[in-house]
């Protein structure tokens, strides 16, 4: 958090000197999660990679606070903006604004209810295919056998949960021998994870009925298995273990053996975003109004020893 | 003795009530077997898992009596977990774990003891400044990210066990029985019921009010402390964001399932204890049963509904008083608080 | 008749407070209830109230049949009441307690300007100086009192109903309350009143009912009635003397053998500055008009607002007196004013609230005995004539002049040296005034020191060594001997310049 403070305040003061480079706005949600944490380290790498000078805005968790760093990225003339939004309504006057002054707007990681006229593109990854892509992995490790599946859902009602839960099941539909037993919410966190594991191993015969574990996001994977660990079941051997994110403690899990599979959810947004960016301003080329990212499966084939040490140090 | 129980009767038919019900819908809810060197089963798993919010609520109990209440358990959970998670890391070895977090526990609740006792502020606003800010000084601590540990002795504090009962079980128990007893076997406990009923009253008998105030919030911050080293034992992390996130209510819950009342005065920590109980038998029945997680909070809710009112023989005069001091004048509510509270 | 109860019968846990009582009340008669404490006075008017639900029994007023649930359903039949503890709203207006539940609104919204109107013209009856914009609790216990009667009376179209609402007046208000119970009583109203004040009784009621034990032993006519004879329908018995007759032979201690020496000590905008010394079995009375210091007086003593100037020292040095736990410590004890907010721990048993200020003394480490608490709790219900089924009872749950003896007893408990009593018996019956009375004689024979602080000027005279009288915020003046008597102190307490030795008191 203090280095965020610094970078800002660095940001900001030597910002002016770099005139001939392209200035870039990045209004951030905030570092309630690593992942996030992580999307802001990548993204200042990415734009020093590229010579971009980008301006870092913390916004705490508040729209208010979005909006009027926006405002005064417009007010100092920015070459484009990105934006974390940590809402989806509420954008049109802002987004208007940006785009009276001519200054394209890129979304990162969530989308808007706003129309499509006002930024230039969104980058982010389909929650719905990292579901199948997850569900695929285990469509193809399972062969014949008969699989029971335990899913740790995400918070209720959130769109994550939900779209990840169908995405699995389309991926699962046509293998009738793969059946989710019990779906129950971990809320994402390990606590909850951990908890609800140790249900579904009490109510699943102390775990010699479950063949494969299925979570919603890295965190309430790592907490199911040391609930696994406890109960004396065997993560990764006995119960497979599938889920979604990328972090890298879910890494060193695999490297360990505990887990079997991960989807990358990338923090790397900027990335893409610069990309089209440069796009833009060479010639005007015009991105497609959604940029996926990819949603890479890792197994314990990937040398997760390395992509652990990779990751370890951005912040989550 | 039998006074003890008898105050505490409405919790145990409760919770009998509440493992009756959970059976119906998991068969095997009280089975409890002995495997590896340790009890398992999800009575077991109920004890366990339970312990957060019992161990607040024993603090919590002690706040509201004082006619207070402590809105930053959790965040000063999350904040007491990310010291002991740091202080493991940075190499202080068990002991410095432990300590950190306790201190840092019976500081925070020195911070809101300060406030309410010396200030003057209202509990519910001065606890809520650290129920606000906590959780962004926990951050701090982990700088944002799940910290994580690999010490088996702090983990033991989580996941380990003693003669097959899970260690979290046995910190509550115990902590629980030492502050029953400190309150009960010394004049604490009058005290704190004297001060919590009229302070006024109390300060002129010679009590020293101010005091006692804020030893209460420190005990609430210690208590607090554990039940941060615990989860973050558990996890074998602390996680800033969520550890303790929201916990605060199921401990005020707890207390008030307990038959405490949150005008202060009486109260009962063994109550309490059995009111976190109850809580957790709830949460873990709806996770054994099975039923889709869309259900879980209103299956709580309805719950926890029916415990209150059945446990509440006063609901009719109180509803009355209710609609009297509604409609009437200010006399009328207050002359049948006696009777009614009776 | 205006109302009739039939065979009215209440029991409480433990307790049966009305044994089938009768009672009828004309209308155009102040009818007053007498009987000892936990008589079953207050939980009568409260059964008729509808403050509490009575178990049998009939009610009717004008010949029918009523019920009231609720006060609220008993104003609105036309019954006013004022508590025997007052039970307004603190932290509201004064404006806004007098009209509360029937606030004047314009546009559907509160009109201020009227209610404070309203509130005005409520309180113009009795001559007393109030900011009805001001917070209740800003006031005394007596100015409360005034504005608690001032509603109930505006409330009662048909009953007016005070349960002792003289405890905190002084003479002048009482005289202005009783102004406007007569005329309210040729109006046509009922009245019934409550109260230990004998002469009161005497003065403005026109039949008696006394209550004893939950029974109605006697309803007569005033007229005619005989003092000794009501108090024995009190009491069961005769009393054996009255406060009167045990007339005290005022002893001031010798200057020189006083042990406890206060100096200086004052408060701006409280007291000023004065110095008072104290002998050991030394009974001091402190008399002055309300609001004129004397509570403050005390409070400064005690430690519950600090001194600005002055000092207290005993023969070992000085004493520190910043908060009412050193005065404790020092071995003082304060018997307050308000037993309801600054009295009782009204959940706590009575055994408990005895034993609190020993407790408090003795540190939370060093916990009294439960047989040491029941002990002393059995030994002051005892000798204190505490009504209660056990010790084990709810205080709040006791009538109030029982009550006030608990207070009493928590600081005889813990055998102070230098004991204040602000206002000891106030809604005392009785009997149990005289045998107060009689107590504070047998502790000072003991050795402890006593300051009494009355607004009855015969309890002072039967029990006060000397007398210091308080005017506007200052000790004014010292009665010793034979000008202990209650036209010099009148005199004192009115005139600037009352021939009494100017003493620095
Ligand atoms: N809410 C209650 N719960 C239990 N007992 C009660 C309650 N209220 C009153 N009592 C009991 O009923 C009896 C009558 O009390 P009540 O208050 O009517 O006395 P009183 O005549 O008004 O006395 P006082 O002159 O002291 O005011 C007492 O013994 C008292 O302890
Ligand atoms: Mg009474």
């Amino acid at each position: 958090m203090i280095k965020t403070l610094l970078a800002t305040a660095a940001a900001v003061s030597f910002g002016a000197a770099a005139a001939s480079a392209q200035t870039v706005g990045f209004s951030q949600i905030g570092s309630e999660s690593g992942w996030r944490a992580a999307e802001t380290t990548l993204t200042r790498q990415q734009a020093e990679e590229r010579g971009i000078d980008l301006k870092f805005s913390d916004a705490q968790q508040r729209q208010e606070n979005q909006i009027s760093a926006m405002r005064s990225f417009i007010a100092q003339g920015v070459d484009a903006i990105l934006l974390a939004p940590v809402v989806a309504t509420g954008w049109d006057s802002v987004l208007e604004e940006a785009q009276e002054a001519e200054i394209p707007v890129v979304l990162l990681d969530r989308q808007v209810d706003s129309s499509e006229d006002l930024y230039l593109t969104a980058v982010g990854s389909d929650l719905v295919h990292e579901g199948e892509v997850a569900g695929q992995w285990l469509v193809d490790n399972v062969g014949d056998e008969e699989c029971r599946v335990v899913e740790l859902q995400g918070t209720t009602g959130s769109s994550p949960a939900i779209k990840r839960k169908q995405g699995f099941e389309n991926a699962i539909e046509g293998s009738d021998n793969i059946e989710i037993v019990r779906s129950q919410t971990g809320d994402f966190t390990r606590t909850g994870g951990k908890e609800v594991m140790e249900s579904f191993l009490q109510a699943e015969d102390g775990g010699g009925n479950i063949c494969a574990l299925f979570a919603h996001n890295d965190d309430m994977a790592i907490g199911a298995i040391q609930a696994m660990k406890e109960a004396g079941v065997n993560p990764g051997e006995d119960v497979k273990v599938v889920s979604i994110d990328g972090v890298p403690d879910i890494f060193r899990a695999m490297a360990d053996g505990d887990a079997n599979a991960t989807v990358e959810l990338t923090p790397n947004m900027a990335g893409p975003a610069f990309d089209a960016l440069n796009a833009y301003w060479e010639d005007g080329t015009t991105p497609p109004k959604f940029i996926q990212t990819e949603s890479r499966l890792y197994t314990q084939e990937d040398d997760p020893e390395a992509e652990y040490e990779a990751r370890k140090d951005l912040g989550y | 003795m039998p006074r003890v129980i008898q105050r505490v009767l409405p919790q145990l038919l409760t919770l009998a009530a509440l493992m009756a019900l959970v059976s119906v819908f998991f068969p095997d809810f009280l089975e409890i077997t002995y495997s590896d060197g340790r009890l398992v089963g999800p009575v077991i798993d109920i004890l366990k898992r339970g312990a957060p919010v019992a161990l607040l609520a024993i603090g919590m109990t002690l706040v509201i009596a004082t006619r207070g209440i402590d809105l930053s358990v959790g965040a000063t959970m999350a904040i007491c977990g990310a010291c002991s998670a740091w202080a493991i890391s940075a190499g202080y070895g068990l002991a410095g774990a432990l300590g950190f977090a306790m201190l840092a526990g019976l500081a925070a609740g020195l911070w809101n003891g300060a406030l309410v006792a010396v200030f003057g502020i209202q509990p519910i606003v001065a606890t809520l400044i650290l129920m606000t800010a906590g959780r962004g000084v926990a951050q701090l601590i982990t700088e944002g990210r799940i910290l994580t540990f690999n010490h088996e002795g702090l983990a033991f504090f989580g996941s380990g066990d003693i003669l097959g009962v899970p260690m979290p079980t046995l910190i509550w128990v115990l902590l629980g029985v030492l502050v029953a007893l400190l309150v009960r076997r010394t004049a604490l406990g009058l005290l704190i019921e004297a001060i919590g009923i009229n302070r006024r009253a109390s300060t002129l008998a010679g009590i020293n009010s101010r005091v006692l105030l804020i030893a209460v919030y420190m005990a609430s911050g210690f208590c607090a402390a554990w039940a941060g080293i615990v989860a973050t034992a558990d996890i074998r992390g602390a996680d800033a964001n969520n550890s303790g996130l929201w916990l605060e209510l199921d401990a005020i819950l707890a207390v008030v399932i307990g038959g405490n009342s949150l005008l202060g005065g009486r109260f009962s920590i063994a109550a309490s204890l059995l009111g976190a109980m109850i809580i957790q038998t709830i949460d873990t029945g709806i996770l054994l049963a099975g039923f889709p997680s869309e259900f879980n909070l209103v299956i709580k809710a309805a719950l926890v509904l029916v415990i209150l009112v059945l446990q509440s023989p006063n609901l009719a005069p109180r509803f009355a008083r209710i609609a009297r001091r509604r409609r009437g004048t200010p006399a009328a509510g207050k002359l049948t608080t006696r009777e009614a509270g009776e | 008749m205006l109302l009739t109860i039939r065979s009215l019968t209440k029991t409480f846990p433990g307790t049966r407070a009305l044994d089938s009582v009768d009672f009828d009340l004309r209308a155009g008669e102040v009818h007053a209830l007498l009987g000892e404490n936990g008589a079953g006075k207050s939980t009568l008017i409260k059964c008729l109230t509808g403050a509490y639900q009575r178990d049998e029994g009939e009610l009717t007023l004008d010949g029918a049949p009523i019920s009231p649930q609720s006060t609220l359903e008993a104003q609105e039949l036309g019954i006013g009441t004022v508590y025997q503890e007052v039970n307004l709203l603190p932290n509201l207006t004064v404006a806004e307690n007098l009209t509360f539940g029937r606030q004047p609104t314009r546009f559907g919204m509160v009109d201020g300007r009227a209610m404070r109107r309203q509130a005005e013209e409520m309180l113009s009856g009795y001559g007393v100086d109030v900011d009805v914009r001001r917070d209740l609790g800003t006031y005394s216990v007596a100015i409360q009192q005034i504005v608690a009667i001032a509603r109930a009376v505006t409330l009662s179209g048909k009953v007016l109903i005070l349960d002792e609402p003289t405890a905190s007046l002084d003479s002048r208000e009482v005289a202005m309350l009783f102004d406007v119970v007569r005329s309210l009583r040729e109006q046509g109203l009922g009245i019934i009143f409550i109260s230990h004040f004998l002469d009161q009784v005497f003065e403005i009621s026109d039949r008696v009912t006394v209550l004893r034990n939950g029974c109605r032993v006697a309803t007569d006519d005033i007229a005619g009635l005989e003092r000794l004879r009501l108090i024995e329908h009190m009491l069961g018995h005769e009393l054996e003397d009255e406060t009167r007759e045990g007339r005290h032979a005022h002893v001031p201690s010798d200057p020189s053998e006083r042990t406890l020496h206060f100096e200086g000590v004052g408060r701006r905008g409280l007291i000023e500055p004065f110095d008072l010394s104290v002998g050991r079995g030394e009974v001091i009375g402190l008399a002055g008009l309300l609001g004129s210091g004397r509570t403050e007086s005390a409070e400064v003593l005690f430690g519950i607002k600090p001194t600005q100037t002055g000092t207290a020292r005993d023969e070992n040095g000085e004493i520190a007196l910043r908060n009412p736990r050193e005065a404790v410590a020092a071995g003082f004890g304060f018997a307050p004013e308000d037993r309801k907010t600054d009295g009782i721990v009204a959940d706590l048993s009575v055994r408990e609230n005895i034993a609190l200020a020993l407790q408090a003394r003795r540190g939370w480490a060093r916990p009294i005995s439960r047989a040491e608490q029941n002990r002393l709790a059995d030994h002051y219900i005892d000798r204190l004539d505490i009504r209660t089924s056990d010790a084990e009872k709810a205080v709040g749950d006791l009538s109030g002049g029982n009550q006030q003896k608990v207070v009493l007893a928590r600081w005889l408990a813990m055998n102070p040296r230098f004991f204040i009593l602000d206002e000891p018996t106030r809604g005392i019956d009785v009997g149990a005034h005289a045998e107060i009375l009689r107590l504070i004689e047998e502790v000072t024979a003991d050795g402890m020191s006593i300051l009494v602080i009355s607004s009855e000027l015969d309890e002072l005279v039967a029990v006060a060594d000397r007398v210091i009288v308080v005017r506007d915020r200052r000790h004014v003046a010292q009665l010793t001997g034979a000008e202990v008597e209650t036209d010099t102190i009148v005199r004192a307490i009115a005139a600037p310049d009352a021939d009494s030795d100017e003493e620095a008191a």
